[in-house]
């Protein structure tokens, strides 16, 4: 779940972090002159949006006076970036930066462990640094077992060849960030760039954070603090209709979960789930060539009705040929029972289940009875001994076969 | 009837106001309840949801409770322990 950039800057101010004088969100063109006024001297208008790609799109404007805020602020809270408008215009001053640097902890999905990233060589997208100049670029792994130790901060900041006061400063910060970042389950917090003022003095000058979505509850608090409303939900657009009503049907029925239904243009409708199962075999349909109409996840012992009501709803999608089932090995959701589910729903919907299920792959708990079942209504099956990459491909097969 | 369980009860069973309350009590997916005339009254929309869990096998007399499994042969369910 994303943050705004006047969000992100207020956890981080939160918890100590310098900000530019000012750094207020306008609404209206007069408020925006109004802040300007109290801020005084050089200013910088930045369009609060939930994208990328501001400053190509005009939503970061400089001004010296009031009235030029005022007027910067008018043009910005018009402006469409990337299909968004503004929620508001942050005002700051204008710092005079000496050098910028890039600060960023996120998740390294690999690893299993967060990563700090930091360079000397902020304000540009990271990637790029990377891509172009890795040497300018110093990472650290740390656990999230222990309490995070300043040394850890020090070793990334010291690797980059920073000595002195720089060295000090920039640890405090580094550490910092780290533990916000734990402290609230975030999958990134970013500071880019983070600017050494002339005096020596570190300065937040752009701010990123993203919290992961399964942690909204836990953080309330915080959410209110930021003026986050519950029903946000901060995705890059919003739910189609298709999704909407995936999302009654988990709400409507207790049992399991049948969530995160997520629209794409395909032609294979996906039953996917289990431990991260979801997204291996969403990859793994697109790594075959596959053109996946959805993405959900199952998981938790679904009813047979929720899963029945979830392959109607993938069946009703228009240009959906065929539905793969498809789970890593599962525990505690019961093959019979999702087996059930499916068949059924494929028998309401108007079908042949042994026609409309490219390949039913999902191993584990009462799996003898659930491959009865679609031995009896001829769906194609396969058990653990077949990895999940490989019934996506069978699966994506039977798709270009048809 | 189902599509994949049957469920099948004694006449006796379904007419013994003890029975039918236990029944109601036990099933975890709600598959029968007491009718109006306090008979016992399977909930056909349920009944595909059954998990097998054979707590109605041992409620009333033996046998007077039978699950059977429509995609194994029509195999009524045993109770296991």
């Amino acid at each position: 779940m994303r943050f705004y950039e006047y969000e992100s800057k207020a956890l981080l101010a939160k918890h100590g972090f310098p900000l530019p004088k000012g750094s207020k969100v306008a609404h209206t063109p007069a408020e925006a002159e109004a802040i300007a006024r109290e801020i005084g001297g050089p200013l910088v208008l930045k369009s609060q949006v939930l994208s990328g790609g501001r400053m190509k799109a005009g939503g970061v404007l400089f001004t010296e006076t009031p009235a030029e805020a005022k007027a910067a602020a008018e043009t910005i809270l018009k402006l469409e970036i990337n299909g968004q408008t503004a929620r508001g215009v942050l005002v700051e001053s204008k710092q005079p930066i000496a050098q910028e640097f890039y600060l960023g902890v996120t998740w390294d999905g690999t690893a299993k462990k967060p990563v700090m990233i930091l360079s000397d060589m902020g304000g540009i997208d990271i990637e790029e640094v990377a891509e172009q100049h890795p040497e300018h670029i110093a990472k650290r792994h740390f656990s999230t077992l222990m309490p995070f130790a300043d040394h850890k901060a020090k070793e990334l900041v010291a690797s980059l060849g920073i000595t002195g006061s720089d060295l000090n400063r920039l640890t405090r910060i580094v550490a910092t960030l780290a533990r916000v970042f734990q402290q609230y389950d975030l999958t990134l917090a970013e500071i880019n760039p983070l600017g050494k003022l002339e005096d020596g003095s570190f300065v937040a000058v752009d701010g990123h954070v993203d919290l992961e979505a399964e942690a909204k509850g836990k953080h309330k608090k915080l959410l209110e603090e930021l003026g986050i409303g519950e029903d946000e939900t901060r995705q890059a657009r919003p739910p189609t209709p298709f999704e909407i009503k995936g999302r009654e049907i988990n709400e409507v029925d207790h049992r399991g979960v049948a969530g995160n239904v997520t629209e794409f243009d395909g032609t294979l409708g996906l039953v996917i789930g289990a431990g991260g199962g979801s997204l291996t075999l969403f990859d793994a349909v697109r790594k075959h060539g596959g053109d996946p109409a959805n993405y959900c996840e199952i998981g938790g012992n679904p009813s047979v009705s929720k899963v029945c009501n979830l392959t109607k709803l993938i069946l009703s999608k228009p240009g959906v040929e065929k539905i793969a089932v498809m789970m890593n090995v599962v525990s505690n959701t019961r093959v019979d029972l999702v087996a059930r589910g499916v068949i059924k729903g494929v028998i309401e919907a108007g079908h042949e289940p042994s026609e409309k299920i490219a390949i039913f792959r999902i191993p584990g708990s009462w799996e003898r009875d659930g491959f009865k079942l679609l031995e009896k209504y001829g769906v194609e099956y396969c058990d653990r001994s077949v990895s999940m990459y490989e019934a996506a491909g069978r699966a994506v097969a039977k798709m270009k076969a048809a | 009837m189902g599509l994949f369980i049957e469920i099948k009860v004694s006449p006796d069973a379904a007419k013994d106001p003890a029975t039918v309350k236990k029944l109601s009590e036990v099933c975890p997916v709600g598959i029968f309840t007491a009718g109006g005339n306090g008979e016992l009254e399977i909930v056909d929309a349920n009944v595909d949801e059954c998990t097998l869990c054979e707590l109605c096998l041992g409620v009333g007399a033996a046998g007077s409770v039978q699950v059977l499994k429509l995609y194994d042969g029509n195999q009524p369910l045993e109770r296991s322990r």
